[in-house]
């Protein structure tokens, strides 16, 4: 942080930027699982931040824990989020698709409940931090200001994992699957797809998505039981602001959302957070469909 | 003829009412006499409670729109009336002022918040009650920031000649019991009034109420308001109860309280929050006696609730109960054969197609 009455320069800016930036792409990961299950199913999944906090779990436990390689803990911790994620579809969310929106919020918030209780009962109730892996030790220097690599590392994911979901969807048949049963069921169903297990997949991949950026937060941020909550709020706000259902408005409404807190703080130190509220609602107000919706 | 027999098989319904009404009072006047200074603590929270879920089914069960941000307007009432009590010790004052406070807010921002209905309005509310969060949070010179208000006074009720001293908790729970019981008399009636039937009208056919040419919008807003102005009062309440004002009041996770509570004990019914609200603290008295993990027996509950038992308790003590019933045609505040097809009972979604807004393409 700045001290009082310095000038503002250019560097500040930028490795400011470089921060939102790496913040954006945690919580794009999160944003886009919640969207694509919105989009495609229906279901607005209050409880989506808690597999962000599972997969920190997950990925503590078999970093820290079972000392596997920092890479094969990231897949592991999205793999087993993915499939309590894939578990709950399979027993719960499924009978929730047609009930009205304010039941599957609440829903999905007793499910917030439950998660955090059964990882307090798991892993405990301390704040857990593992330490840097050694690949990521060490920072960059950018216009004379340091920045961790690993934060570049964040970023880099982040890119990725947008482009091959972006690809996967245009480009793949699995992708035209999950698009015509987004956009109509019925038809879908009627040209011999199979909707069910579309949903499940689709939720597999959201829960992974957001086990794998909760697993990705370890090194960074110290995990607890609360985080679920507070990393949802953020995910909702990505959402709306880029419009429910609607991943590349997703991709939009993180980068705003994670740029919108670090110059928060350089410009209104203190009040980043209502600084997003206000984006959200305005954005509510003005264009409910999000920026990217259409009418 | 046909009206002389409607108010007479109404009347033993609503004597019924009455006297359960009266019974529950006596109940809960006993409470401090019986269980002591915890219970007396304990009754003291539910009615609180109770009084903040009333206010808030008013949208969600007879408005059909579900609010994530009371929790702001509860702790707006509960700041402006310590910081008013602080100042000048004066009861009325100090009410009159949160309340006011919570009022002329939630006008404002309902004004913005009805425009929508669904999850758009679900989503409107919690970024305005966290946004309300926040300023608490960070404007430490008058909110004190994360240490919240402390200290703050409980002075006499005065009226007049009559004094009467409240910084005794038997006292002040009596004071409490009136408040919510006079609170929730004029809810009662509200929701029985063409207010209340206009609002149930909107929540099942927003089309057939714009057509019969009642304002939408208005109708929402003073239901908003209202909503606003009691979970001010419920805050105000709490804020002379436990002396202090804390940032959480505003947390969103403090307005899913009221939202449980209504849940369990039933949406569509008017006594379904209150119920609610009493099974969630005595189930939970009970429970954390015996296991550390209360947070997953209530979500446990919340989801078999959601998936099995949408009516509530409330709901399905009527169906075995029918005496308890309120009959069609006075307020219709959720029959059973009414209730399968409203969307806040908990049936299918009225329009099954959702607007196309709601699902914009990948």
């Amino acid at each position: 942080m700045r001290a009082k009455g310095a000038e503002l320069s250019l560097a500040d800016v930028i490795n400011q930027g470089l921060v939102g930036l790496s913040l954006s792409m945690d919580l794009w990961l999160v944003a886009a699982g919640l969207t694509i299950a919105f989009g495609v199913a229906g279901v607005l999944n209050f409880a989506h931040g808690s597999f962000y906090m599972l997969g920190a779990y997950f990925g503590y436990t078999f970093y820290q824990g079972l000392e596997l390689n920092f890479w094969l803990s990231l897949l592991g911790a999205a793999i087993c989020t993915g499939l309590i994620g894939l578990i709950l579809e399979i027993t719960l969310f499924r009978r929730i698709y047609k009930l009205d929106v304010a039941y599957q919020l609440i829903l999905t918030f007793g499910f917030i409940l439950i998660l955090g209780d059964l990882a307090k009962m798991v892993w405990g109730s301390m704040f857990l931090l593992a330490p840097m892996p050694e690949v990521f030790q060490g920072m960059i220097t950018v216009m004379g200001r340091t920045f961790p690599y690993y934060s570049l590392f964040v970023i880099g994911a982040g890119i990725t994992v947008g482009v091959l979901m972006w690809m996967a969807l245009e480009w793949g048949w699995w992708g035209k699957i999950v698009r015509a049963t987004a956009a109509d069921r019925e038809m879908a169903e009627s040209m011999g797809i199979n909707t069910a297990l579309t949903f499940s997949a689709v939720f597999l991949f959201a829960a992974a998505l957001a086990g794998l950026a909760g697993a990705m937060s370890i090194p960074w941020r110290a995990v607890d039981t609360g985080v679920g909550t507070a990393i949802i709020i953020q995910a909702f706000i990505i959402t709306v602001i880029g419009g429910l259902g609607n991943l590349k408005g997703a991709f939009v409404g993180a980068l705003i959302v994670g740029l919108a807190s670090a110059y928060g703080i350089l410009f209104f130190p203190g009040m980043q957070l209502f600084v997003i509220y206000v984006l959200m609602a305005v954005v509510l107000i003005v264009k409910p469909e999000g920026l990217l919706g259409e009418r | 003829m046909l009206e002389q027999k409607q108010t007479s098989t109404m009347w033993p319904h609503r004597l019924v009412r009455y006297t359960l009404f009266g019974i529950i009072i006596m109940v809960l006047s006993i409470i401090p006499w019986a269980f002591g200074s915890y219970g007396t603590w304990l009754g003291s929270n539910v009615l609180i409670l109770a009084l903040f879920a009333v206010s808030f089914n008013l949208l969600l069960g007879y408005s059909g729109l579900l609010s994530f941000g009371q929790a702001g307007f509860f702790a707006v009432g509960a700041y402006v009336c310590a910081k008013v009590l602080i100042a000048v010790p004066w009861l009325i004052l100090g009410l009159a002022s949160g309340v006011l406070a919570a009022a002329l807010l939630s006008l404002v921002l309902g004004c913005l918040c009805v425009r929508h209905t669904r999850i758009y309005f679900s989503m409107l509310t919690l970024a305005f009650g966290m946004m309300i969060h926040s300023v608490i949070w960070k404007w430490r010179a008058v909110t004190g920031g994360d240490d919240g208000l402390v200290n703050v006074p409980r002075p006499p009720l005065s009226l007049g000649l009559f004094q009467l001293e409240l910084n005794n908790d038997v006292t002040y729970y009596y004071f409490l019991l009136l408040c919510t019981a006079i609170g929730v008399y004029l809810l009662w009636r509200l929701v029985n009034s063409p207010l209340g039937l206009a609002l149930q009208g909107l929540r099942d056919s927003e089309q057939r109420v714009a057509f019969s040419g009642l304002s939408v919008y208005r109708y929402r807003l003073v239901a908003f308001t209202i909503a606003g102005s009691v979970a001010g009062f419920a805050g105000t309440l709490m804020v002379m109860l436990t002396k202090y004002a804390y940032p959480d009041m505003a947390h969103w996770t403090f307005s899913a309280e009221p939202i449980m509570a209504t849940l369990m004990g039933g949406v569509s019914t008017f006594a379904g929050p209150i119920v609610g609200v009493l099974i969630l603290y005595f189930a939970k008295e009970i429970i954390v006696r015996f296991t550390e993990y209360w947070l997953l027996l209530l979500g446990s509950t919340v989801v078999v609730l959601v998936l099995g038992f949408r009516g509530g308790v409330v709901m399905a003590l009527q169906q075995s109960l029918p005496f308890l019933a309120t009959p069609a045609g006075e307020g219709g505040t959720g029959t059973v054969s009414e209730g399968e097809t409203n969307p806040t009972t908990g049936g299918t979604r009225p329009d099954a197609e959702p607007p196309p807004a709601d699902r914009s393409s990948l």
